[in-house]
């Protein structure tokens, strides 16, 4: 499983005033210690930036990779911002990622910029018509990108599928339909395609203590349906991963010690797939 | 062999609610979808209150206005006018006064309207504040008090005053309303918020808040289906309380029913038009799971009381 390190966000207020001021130090900081907790690349959303965009990119990755040893996802939706992010990407630690193409024509140039730096790339299964309904049409928009990915010249092991991770708090059906898709994209090609999700985005909106509960949960199913990557914090995924064997167990209807931990796990797995209703004190029902 | 009709079945079931003292209403209690009474319970139809307001009508349609006329000048005739001439279940009495951009009546004298249209009707009552999430915690509260050990139905409980009329609605006995917007996880949460208050859940009732026919009408269509689906195939007791539809504020204020003949003749009857487009959006807050409505013009409630009948 590879982590890509989340935490150096535009909309994260530290993060953004350190991009205003071209402040290195909490950059650096933060992608140090994704780093140390797992994260296997760095992702870097400046966002669109629509001023400055190229300078910025250039910035980061240089920032980071000046104290991390691990390539950068490159992560906006800035053509030109990504395209001078990759000159100064230093390769020696690994293949750069885009973050991201998708089936919207607007995104394609960015996929032939993956093909022409011989980089690795996300692609996204939205289109230009609206939020796909299910894994089914997830699953349709994957073979399209696939499609023109290798129209395109760019090798299959190099695009990562992102079946588009929406919030629990407005959009719950969407949850268990994107663990479907995971299981779906891998079975279009062998060998398996590569699959990734923004995972924290499943608990945006909720409230804070409920949100690495929903995050680590949604980790742990996805990681069982066979994910590649997640974008995320690194130190949640290393908590995920200590209870992975608990949260497993409950899965698979076994009891554990720990009551309260069952309850939280059955109510949250519950709440995934789909079996209760969603709300923000659903853990206290 | 003959044939054997399917019949689909639930988990859950809705509350049954019964409100008032000495003539009452109940509604709720069934455990299928609604007018499913093919597939099992449905013990209770539906119940329609007349909706009136603390002060004389002025902002309301012609349409509506002339129906009530002078006995609309003062809430204790006007209720009576329901109750007695228009054979009315139910009253729901709107204390649109207290509205600090209108009126902006205290606390008390909403109390006082309240205690003297319950010293004069038998039917049950429905105590609506203004809306104004700030006036409604202090209007509600007296309003309770004044109405306490007749069983009303108070309402609105929002998120932002919930705990303050909650626990006026739970200490004087009453029913209480709890209103989201427009939001199924919202209207969920705002139940357990109140349910955690220890107001008992069989006590309230849900409004996912209403619309009016083209204007947004299928938003809150859906948000019932979906909360009465839950109630039902989800056992999710928090979304087994009726859900209320309060059509009329909604209705009487879009254009379909303002509009003049003079202005648009191609919309044919002014009077028709309000009418129909009331009694159509009741009927499909009725098909989406709603038990308690609010209406205002008494030719809609008549047809669609004769649309209940007949189901």
């Amino acid at each position: 499983m590879l982590i890509i390190g989340e935490k150096l966000s535009i909309i994260a207020k530290r993060v953004r005033e350190a991009m205003l001021n071209r402040d290195k130090s909490p950059i650096q900081e933060i992608a140090t210690a994704q780093w140390k907790a797992g994260s296997g690349m760095i992702d870097a959303n400046i966002g669109p930036a629509e001023d400055n965009g190229e300078d910025l990119m250039q910035w980061m990755v240089t920032t980071i990779q000046e104290v991390v040893p691990l390539p950068v996802c490159l992560d906006t939706t800035n053509f030109k911002a990504i395209e001078s992010g990759l000159k100064v990407h230093n390769n020696q630690w690994g293949k750069p990622l885009i973050n991201s193409t998708s089936n919207d024509p607007e995104r394609f140039p960015i996929l032939e910029l993956a093909v022409k730096h011989n980089c690795q790339i996300i692609g996204l299964t939205v289109g230009k018509g609206g939020l796909p309904a299910d894994a089914e049409e997830r699953s349709s928009i994957a073979a399209e990108i696939m499609g023109r990915a290798m129209e395109y010249g760019l090798p299959l092991e190099d695009l990562y599928l992102d079946p588009l991770v929406l919030q629990i708090a407005t959009s719950q059906d969407h949850a268990i339909q994107v663990i479907r898709a995971v299981k779906m994209f891998q079975e279009m090609n062998e060998p398996p395609m590569k699959t990734v999700v923004g995972l924290s985005n499943i608990s945006n909106g909720c409230p804070k203590h409920v949100r690495p509960i929903l995050n680590k949960h949604f980790f742990v199913m996805l990681m069982n349906a066979g994910l590649t990557a997640a974008i995320a914090d690194a130190n949640e995924i290393a908590e995920a991963m200590k209870e992975k064997q608990q949260i497993d167990d409950v899965l698979a209807g076994k009891t554990i010690d720990d009551a309260a931990k069952i309850a939280e796990t059955k109510k949250t797995i519950d709440v995934i797939t789909g079996k209760t209703l969603y709300a923000h004190s659903y853990l206290e029902m | 062999m003959a044939l054997a009709a399917p019949k689909e079945t639930y988990a859950g079931r809705v509350f049954e609610v019964t409100i008032g003292t000495s003539k009452t209403a109940v509604f709720g209690g069934e455990n299928v979808l609604p007018f499913h009474k093919f597939d099992g319970d449905t013990p209770h139809k539906p119940v329609i209150a007349f909706e009136i307001q603390d002060v004389a009508p002025e902002d309301w349609p012609d349409t509506v206005k002339e129906v009530y006329g002078d006995a609309a000048s003062d809430p204790v005739k006007w209720a009576l006018y329901c109750q007695n001439n228009l054979n009315a279940q139910a009253i729901a009495l709107r204390l649109i006064s207290t509205h600090p951009d209108r009126e902006n009546r205290s606390a008390d004298d909403a109390a006082k309207t309240v205690k003297a249209v319950l010293d004069s009707i038998e039917v049950p009552l429905i105590i609506l504040g203004s809306n104004n999430v700030e006036k409604d915690a202090t209007v509600l509260v007296a309003a309770a008090e004044a109405a306490s050990s007749r069983n009303c139905v108070i309402g609105k409980a929002q998120e932002g005053n919930y705990k303050t009329i909650s626990a006026a609605a739970m200490a004087q006995n009453h029913k209480l309303i709890a209103m989201s917007d427009l939001d199924i996880n919202l209207s969920k949460q705002l139940g357990i918020l109140i349910t955690q208050m220890g107001f008992e859940k069989e006590r309230m009732i849900a409004d996912p808040m209403c619309s009016a026919l083209g204007y947004g009408l299928e938003y809150t269509y859906s948000v019932m289906e979906r909360i009465r689906l839950a109630a039902l195939t989800q056992n999710d007791v928090i979304m087994q309380p009726p859900m209320l539809a309060d059509i009329g504020m909604y209705v009487w204020k879009v254009k379909e029913t303002q509009a003049s003949e003079a202005d648009l003749p191609k919309w044919g009857s002014l009077k028709e038009r309000g009418i129909a487009w009331e009694a159509v959006t009741a009927g499909a807050m009725l098909l989406a799971g709603a038990e308690l409505l609010i209406m205002r013009h008494p030719d809609a409630v008549r047809s669609v009381q004769k649309f209940i009948e007949e189901f």
